[in-house]
């Protein structure tokens, strides 16, 4: 197929004086297929699509649907092997269990809060970024936003927890100021996460502002729009999906997350928390998947809201 | 909308404050890899090599990178094919559940770590029997890395256009030719920003790994973990996050002066 030679239905016409000197191209299999594939669009999206959806189709849906069902099974207490049986009893536990209640209440708390913390800090960043800052230190702070991700997600905690420790350079720098150290808990957990995630953040609204063209800033200033009318009317509606995306990051991390508060939350427990002890100590699989299920229907929420904004192309 | 002096200074200030907070706690795990105190007491009591020459003989933190850059490499493969398969079917035809598939390319880095961790090990151990092996941590990471490929490419086609695939395969090319000849050599820069992507979210991962990781194994982050709060190793974990940092300036950089080669300035 990769003969030179034009095809037969879209060469040159047999007049032509090059057509002569050049062989005839000799119909290989694979040329067959390739012209068979450019007249059939169908087959070719099939090819195309067959092995991706294949993988993302069996590893990753089944294994989610499969997580459904072993949520409506049980373990056998006698044993600690999971029994097949069909039973609603897990999920009627997580949804009516006050424990579950608390902790769902408390995530979804800290992932809001880590959620609005994020996007306030990144506006201004990005907005700096992108329409302020000379295409080189454009460049360069681009690098400097994306660095820290490389820093081990478990390090930059544990450097938090040493921030925040008695004794720590939160307690050394600040606290002399009036600001005592948050300690470890819910507070912890919120700065620290928020901390984290930043680039995920930062990252989707920096492009966004890229794709707001100068020319519509200027033309609304000239019509005599002043800067916050500008940034409401012209770039915050053209931001919002950058901005949703960015919050996707945030919120879905800070709702799966159970190192972290591990790290530096002192004694508060997470959604993520919950479900890796009952995977792991507690050896409650259908328990941990029925658990897992409260996230799953927060995001597909979350994800149904937006999806109408366009913030799913921006991720 | 014409910012004044002000304005701009503010921007740039609260910019340069943030990004200042950003390195604190890097600055810090830069101090402790030298501190003599292994408490990560402040202000250090005082300086040593001791660590950074410990960090380079323990066989197990070498082991466990070499662990971790099979696996992101392997998954960040598997995610290239994968992603710019799927990106090319989805920007290029019109088709029945287009909005389905695009959600299905996001939904394992939109659903929590958790949720894709729990997800896939009931699916090994439960539902397909199998044992927990490095294979599994492959195929769970190339698995939430198709995205980071999917995105960068697709936003390269949709840049792109079809007009000189059109032409080539008017000139006759097939459609390997084309793919090989013309539409490669526009997406190699998106593959390689979104391959260094996935490269570098399979290589941080730990809440996937610690359910779809047998035992035995050890990628960097799990060796991290596990060896985060013991007193002695505190400070060489310090050491191997700043040699992290610092290497990983070479391959953001290369990504950077080639988007930027590329992008015609605003």
């Amino acid at each position: 197929m990769t003969s030179k030679a034009p095809e037969a239905d879209t060469s040159t016409p047999p007049t032509h004086p090059a057509r002569d000197r050049v062989a005839a191209p000799s119909i290989t299999l694979a040329r067959r297929a390739s012209t068979y594939l450019s007249r059939h669009a169908r087959l070719r999206l099939a090819v195309l699509l067959s092995a991706p959806l294949l993988w993302l189709g069996l590893v990753y849906v089944a294994a989610l649907a499969a997580l459904l069902i072993t949520a409506l099974w049980t373990v056998d207490s006698f044993t600690g092997q999971i029994s097949q049986t069909w039973t609603l009893d897990n999920i009627v536990a997580v949804v009516t269990g006050s424990l579950y209640q608390t902790v769902t209440l408390r995530t979804v708390g800290v992932a809001i809060l880590v959620t609005i913390v994020d996007i306030v800090i990144a506006l201004p960043i990005a907005f700096f970024m992108a329409k302020v800052a000379s295409p080189r230190l454009q460049r360069i702070l681009v690098i400097a936003v994306l660095m820290p991700l490389w820093a081990s997600y478990l390090v930059k905690a544990y450097a938090w927890r040493s921030v925040l420790s008695q004794d720590g350079l939160w307690d050394f720098v600040v606290a002399p100021f009036g600001i005592e150290s948050p300690g470890y808990g819910l507070p912890a957990t919120v700065i620290t996460l928020s901390y984290l995630w930043l680039p995920y953040v930062i990252l989707p609204i920096y492009a966004g502002l890229e794709r707001v063209p100068d020319s519509l800033l200027e033309a609304s200033s000239d019509l005599g729009a002043r800067t916050w009318r500008t940034l409401g009317l012209v770039v915050l509606p053209m931001l919002w999906p950058a901005i949703i995306a960015g919050s996707i990051f945030s919120f879905s991390l800070s709702l799966g997350d159970y190192i972290t508060v591990n790290i530096v939350g002192g004694t508060n427990q997470l959604l993520g928390n919950l479900v890796y002890t009952n995977v792991g100590a507690a050896n409650n699989l259908p328990l941990a998947a029925s658990i897992a299920l409260i996230p799953i229907v927060i995001m597909f929420v979350y994800l149904a809201a937006v999806r109408r904004t366009g913030a799913l192309n921006n991720l | 909308m014409r910012l004044g002096r002000l304005s701009k200074v503010t921007l740039g200030a609260i910019t340069g404050l943030v990004l200042a907070l950003i390195y604190v706690p890097l600055l810090v795990v830069l101090v402790n890899s030298f501190s003599t105190s292994k408490n990560l007491v402040w202000p250090p009591p005082g300086f040593t090599l001791e660590w950074w020459g410990k960090a380079f003989r323990n066989a197990g933190a070498l082991e466990a990178l070499w662990t971790s850059v099979l696996v992101a490499l392997s998954s960040t493969i598997i995610a290239l094919v994968l992603g710019t398969l799927i990106s090319i079917a989805l920007q290029r035809y019109q088709f029945f559940g287009r909005d389905t598939v695009s959600l299905l390319v996001i939904l394992p880095i939109a659903l929590p770590g958790i949720v894709t961790g729990i997800a896939l090990n009931n699916a090994f151990r439960t539902i397909l029997d199998l044992k927990l092996t490095i294979l599994t941590v492959i195929i769970a990471h190339a698995t939430f890395c198709i995205v980071t490929v999917f995105n960068n490419v697709l936003a390269r086609l949709r840049r792109m256009g079809t007009n000189f695939e059109e032409a080539s395969s008017d000139l006759g090319a097939g459609l390997w030719t084309t793919f090989r000849l013309v539409t490669f050599p526009q997406l190699r820069s998106a593959l390689f920003a979104g391959g260094l992507l996935a490269f570098a979210l399979s290589f941080d991962e730990i809440v996937v790994t610690t359910f779809t990781i047998g035992g035995g194994v050890e990628t960097l982050p799990i060796w991290i973990l596990n060896n985060l709060f013991r007193p002695n190793q505190a400070p060489v974990v310090s050491v191997i996050a700043v040699v992290l940092v610092v290497v990983s300036v070479i391959p953001i950089y290369i990504a950077q002066r080639i988007a930027g080669s590329e992008q015609t300035r605003r």
